[in-house]
């Protein structure tokens, strides 16, 4: 009887202590919930404002005309052209080097003090404040190389910003690939370069570019390094067209041009006193989350149809 | 092996002029401009305006790095206009001097410098520059801390002050008008380089008072209210109003504001002469529509002489002086 008892005196315990544990999780279920509603919510709330505040603007127009005095006038043609164009030059520069540079780090360097020392600092360098990439690109592309206040310097300051992410991203898709791919590779007679072609590349393709599209929303948004090199506030043209009627049908005049972005513009709208230009800034802030958000959608769009289709 | 190395060929001929023709600026005829944000909405407005009247033939940009970072970019020869809501300072001058670049001054239009405070404060009917130094010099920082401290008949409330930031062109003015230094001025204010944090600072304090350009004033006068400045014990108190600043009578913030123009001989382009023609020409119109307060028409046409006779210099010898009529400032540059 009694050893029957003891049992059962145990099971309550037991059942106590699931009772407990079970009461841990849901607790921090809410708290798991209530700090992720915090932001989105927050975000949320900051787009639904200026998708009020800014709606009267969200016209074709808008994305037609040029600056101007006129609030109701005033649109943001050169700036989302500018915004392209820097983008263009971002992702080109910006790519190719990461993607080798991560490539290099995980496939090819020895490991060693040497390249653990370049990880530590390419780790480091995604957490440096975008302005101080403002400062180096003012001396080092603006005045020792001279390439002036235009969209190849902005692209190229961009793009070393974008540098670190994209390293990173490089290095843990490739390492994601399992060890027997490669060596299943190397034992039908391929070469490392063949390897990281055929196999590494291919099969990581998904993973940096998230990486990649991730780091160019980053790039859309930046004012700061863009006001450093010396982006323009008011500007009524367009620069050069990249293709021509005549060959080569390619012109690369456009990345001498000076330009402005979207952030510079809708900072000049809010920093105005009269607040019909509020209004203006509102909107382009709207159009800003929109593409950034659409961009991250992208990334996760393609990420999980570049996964479905590998087969190991 | 072959079409392998006429591909590589290709990739550095590419890589090649992607870095070679950027250096190698198209004779585009560009008026570069930069400075002043509070100078930006007229030249803005003078820029659209000359694009359209010109047809795209002569194109203009204009940056806002701030009455001192445009002044940076213009001594090395950079812009062809600066904007300025203040004169050029002995620094620049001598940036400018050593870069061997020739400049002359312009003005083109006025602000009031407004002092503001909250429209539920009903104790300030007007206030004394006296007061306002009281205030705002540096001596202020840490002990003047309520309105009674100013003058002993406002109630014992906190003041709570709110001004743009150090870097600002109308700080400057401000403390050479109130506290009689450029500069000068107790630190511990809320300070912001957006006029629109200030306005919003005023407008949320019983108890705080705040100083920037008309304009911001002016689109808020539901929240805020402004200051009639005395300038003197026993004058008048002034309202700043566009009348008050044309007939000189709101003193002593009332500035001009200015471009400057490179007129080095070699850079000085004859589109850049278009420009301040047609930017001196309608001037006064545009001014009033961005609301800005532009200069009576005589002053406008001593400007235009002085434009005329092509005098590089500046009237103020590199410090800020309160009170210049603008006639007086064009005739002392020889």
């Amino acid at each position: 009887m009694s050893n029957q008892a003891s049992v059962l005196d145990n099971l309550e315990e037991v059942r106590a202590m699931i009772r407990r544990h079970k009461f841990n999780d849901y607790v921090f279920s809410i708290i798991g919930l209530i700090a992720l509603m915090i932001g989105l919510l927050t975000l949320l709330t900051l787009f639904v404002d200026l998708v009020m505040d800014g709606y009267p603007r969200f016209t074709f127009e808008f994305l037609s005309e040029y600056p101007s005095r006129r609030a109701a006038h005033a649109g943001l043609l050169s700036a989302w052209i500018g915004s392209l164009l820097v983008m263009v030059v971002t992702f080109l520069s910006a790519v190719p080097m990461g993607v080798a540079a991560g490539l290099y780090l995980e496939e090819y360097a020895p490991k060693n003090w040497f390249s653990d020392l370049i990880e530590i600092n390419v780790t480091n360098l995604a957490g440096v404040p975008s302005i101080v990439y403002g400062l180096l690109a003012l001396g080092l592309f603006v005045y020792i190389l001279d390439l002036g206040q235009s969209i190849l310097t902005a692209g190229l300051t961009l793009g070393l910003l974008i540098l670190p992410v994209v390293i990173v991203a490089t290095r843990e898709a490739v390492r994601g690939i399992p060890v027997a791919i490669r060596e299943a590779a190397y034992a039908v007679g391929a070469t490392k370069w063949q390897v990281v072609l055929h196999h590494v590349l291919h099969y990581s393709f998904g993973g940096i570019l998230t990486g990649v599209i991730i780091g160019m929303a980053r790039a859309l948004g930046e004012t700061a390094p863009l006001i450093t090199i010396g982006a323009l506030t008011f500007i009524a043209f367009l620069p050069p067209s990249p293709i021509t009627d005549t060959p080569p049908f390619l012109n690369f005049e456009w990345l001498s041009s000076g330009f402005t972005v979207m952030p510079i513009q809708m900072f000049n709208w809010l920093s105005r006193p009269d607040h019909a230009f509020h209004m203006n800034a509102a909107a382009t802030g709207a159009l800003i989350i929109v593409v950034t958000l659409l961009m991250n959608g992208t990334a996760i769009w393609l990420r999980y149809r570049i996964r479905k289709n590998i087969k190991w | 092996m072959q079409s392998k190395f006429v591909q590589s060929m290709g990739l550095a001929a590419v890589v090649a002029s992607l870095f070679a023709i950027p250096t190698a600026h198209a004779a585009e005829k560009i008026v570069k401009i930069d400075g002043s944000s509070t100078v930006y909405p007229i030249t803005e407005a003078v820029a659209e305006e000359f694009q359209k009247a010109k047809k795209g033939a002569i194109k203009v940009t204009v940056g806002i790095s701030g009455t001192g970072g445009g002044f940076k970019k213009f001594c090395r020869g950079e812009t062809d206009i600066s904007e300025a809501s203040r004169p050029i300072l002995k620094k620049e001058m001598d940036a400018c001097k050593e870069a061997g670049i020739q400049y002359i001054e312009l003005p083109v239009a006025y602000d009031a410098l407004t002092v503001v405070v909250n429209p539920k404060n009903d104790w300030i009917k007007s206030m004394t520059v006296e007061e306002l130094n009281k205030m705002w010099a540096p001596a202020a920082q840490g002990s003047i801390k309520t309105w009674k401290q100013v003058n002993a008949t406002w109630p014992d409330k906190p003041l709570k002050l709110f001004g743009p930031g150090a870097d600002s062109g109308t700080f400057d003015y401000f403390t050479e008008a109130v506290v009689g230094k450029a500069k000068s001025s107790r630190g511990d204010f809320t300070a912001s380089e957006d006029d629109n944090v200030l306005v919003q600072g005023v407008a949320s304090d019983i108890g705080g008072l705040g100083y920037f350009g008309f304009a911001y004033y002016d689109e808020n006068r539901e929240k805020l209210r402004a200051v009639p400045i005395v300038a003197k014990t026993g004058a008048p108190a002034v309202s700043p109003s566009a009348e008050t600043v044309m007939n000189g009578t709101y003193q002593p913030l009332s500035r001009p504001l200015f471009i400057y123009v490179n007129a080095t001989a070699g850079a000085f382009k004859p589109e850049v002469k278009e420009f301040i023609n047609f930017y001196l020409a309608n001037a006064a119109a545009l001014t009033k529509e961005v609301k800005y307060v532009p200069l009576p028409s005589s002053e406008y046409a001593a400007v235009v002489e002085h434009w005329k006779s092509l005098k590089p210099g500046t009237g103020f010898g590199g410090v800020p002086e309160v009170g210049v009529k603008i006639p007086e400032l064009l005739s002392r540059i020889k």
